[in-house]
């Protein structure tokens, strides 16, 4: 196997293991268009990086958390607002992409490879990006194991967990700040447009293997990551592009998974 | 002398310019069954949640014991059945990690009559269960005060008058201060102490026996049903004016603002 395979495969399950639960969050919260708001302003971020000349999952990262904070901190204050959080993501999703557009063509002569951003570019992922990659997932992981149990607790039934004792709209908050990490991260395997896909596809695999919260987690983690091996593998042997070929892997594990149901 | 435990006082609540609670005032003390009743849209479960802190009031106090500790159950939870969770694992999310192993959920769960679902996916039991699964849930807080949304809400008859006594027998064992919304009348006055009826205000509040034969609870309920609630003959001892306000003094009874119409 090529190093360039092999780095794309821990590459990949990097971002697959920890999007993995953070999905079962998604799916359970059913945030699944704030996923994709997330992804749709990552476009942004990346013409931002470019002309500010710093790294773009960086500029990626900055832009993203502050759609969460805009979503995160809009919440308490609900009631005064007439318009519902779907019509606001969605013109936050397609205002920033929109804006994101605009922002590319002021790159002028820039060599921009925008379909690498769109579907991905997991084949040349190179040592640097692996440790950052690693560096991000771990800290993910860490602030997501913090906030386990009261995250499920206001997932189950926010207003129980609120007369419980939980501060659920500072959880929601973190939880939306390390939502808007993984999509920084994801972008490097499937890319911007197909982010959501890699949060949502393994989890709803996983949903009906589970009985706890915590087995779908895992399940979903496990179901990303053999996700991105069969793509990967698929990508090598038919030289088909490797962001979407992951995302078909998961669609096809998918769809077993309803057919395992259906048989028994 | 009873030990208060929550106050609420002049709560005044409006949703988008309109309304819902004027003047609302509710206060339990421990061991004592205090019901909010009133027609649907009354602002029963309106005030409730203010009390629990889960809506703010425009205006008005809630004032609470230090330290009191709440168990919670509302009127219905709807858990998305994409999460995995049996009864057993809900039931330990109300507790803090040190509580879980305690061995008072043993009893609880057989209190209540749950514990034959415990390793049920939560999505899948009845109503009836599900209400005895909230209960439990609180319960296992050991709670001061128990706050209780319509309590029988998909529970069937004979279940229900089960339910109340269960509510009693709890107060009963435990001392704990109760606080429940109802909008079902006869059950609901045999198994309280203090009965506030609203109508977006506090139309009137004591015994449930005198409750029953406030002028205001008859006209918001019929007098057939409050004919069948209050046991004797009796003589209403103050009257109200067109508009609803009180003419005669009476010990239970709050001053009226003169827009409220009693329809």
């Amino acid at each position: 196997m090529d190093d360039f395979l092999i780095r794309a495969l821990l590459a990949g399950c990097a971002v697959a293991i920890v999007a993995g639960p953070l999905g079962a969050f998604v799916v359970w919260r059913r945030m699944a268009y704030f996923g994709a708001t997330l992804s749709h302003a990552s476009l942004l971020g990346i013409a931002l990086g470019l002309l500010l000349g710093v790294e773009t999952m960086l500029g990626v990262l900055a832009v993203c958390v502050v759609v969460a904070l805009l979503m995160g901190l809009r919440h308490p204050a609900l009631k005064a607002d007439l318009l519902s959080e779907d019509t606001v993501l969605g013109i936050l999703a397609h205002g920033t992409l929109a804006l994101g557009l605009v922002a590319v063509a002021f790159l002028g002569d820039v060599r921009f490879d925008l379909n690498a951003y769109l579907f991905g570019d997991i084949l040349a992922v190179t040592q640097n990006d692996l440790i950052g990659l690693y560096g991000g997932g771990i800290v993910v992981a860490i602030v997501l194991a913090i906030i386990w149990r009261p995250l499920l607790s206001a997932t189950v039934d926010e207003e129980l967990a609120i007369v419980e004792g939980v501060p659920v709209y500072a959880h929601r908050l973190v939880f939306m700040l390390v939502l808007a990490g993984v999509v920084a991260l994801a972008m490097k395997v499937v890319g911007i447009l197909l982010v959501t896909s890699l949060l949502i596809i393994p989890a709803a695999s996983a949903r009906e293997l589970s009985t706890t919260p915590e087995q779908m987690a895992g399940l979903a983690a496990v179901a990303g990551c053999l996700s991105v091996a069969g793509g990967l593998w698929a990508s090598a042997t038919y030289d088909t592009p490797s962001g979407p070929s992951i995302v078909v892997a998961a669609l096809v594990l998918f769809i077993v998974s309803r057919l395992v149901r259906r048989s028994t | 002398m009873v030990e208060m435990l929550i106050e609420a006082s002049a709560i005044d609540v409006s949703f988008a310019g309109r309304q819902v609670l004027k003047h609302g005032e509710a206060r339990v003390g421990s061991g004592e069954i205090v019901t909010l009743i009133g027609p649907n849209g009354a602002g029963k479960t309106t005030l409730a949640r203010v009390m629990l802190g889960l809506l703010k009031a425009d205006k008005g106090e809630v004032r609470r014991r230090a330290d009191l500790r709440i168990g919670y159950m509302p009127q219905r939870l709807n858990i998305d059945p994409a999460l995995p969770i049996n009864v057993n694992r809900f039931l330990s999310l109300g507790l803090s990690r040190a509580d879980i192993g305690h061995g008072l959920r043993h009893g609880v769960l057989k209190e209540t009559g749950v514990d034959h679902v415990v390793e049920s996916p939560i999505q899948k039991i009845s109503g009836g269960e599900m209400q005895r699964v909230l209960l439990a849930r609180a319960l296992l807080r050991k709670p001061d005060l128990l706050v209780l949304d319509e309590p029988v809400q998909g529970v069937d008859i004979g279940g229900q008058a089960e339910l109340y006594a269960l509510i009693r027998k709890i107060r009963d064992n435990r001392g704990c201060g109760v606080l429940m919304v109802s909008h079902d009348l006869h059950m609901v006055m045999a198994a309280t102490d203090h009965v506030i009826c609203l109508n977006q205000h506090v139309c009137c509040a004591g015994h449930p026996e005198t409750v029953s034969r406030h002028p205001e609870f008859v006209a918001l309920f019929g007098a057939s049903v409050a004919a069948e609630l209050s046991i004797y003959h009796h003589d209403h001892d103050h009257q109200h004016d067109v508009h609803g306000n009180v003419i005669t003094a009476h010990e239970h009874v709050h001053e009226h603002d003169s827009e409220h119409d009693h329809g």
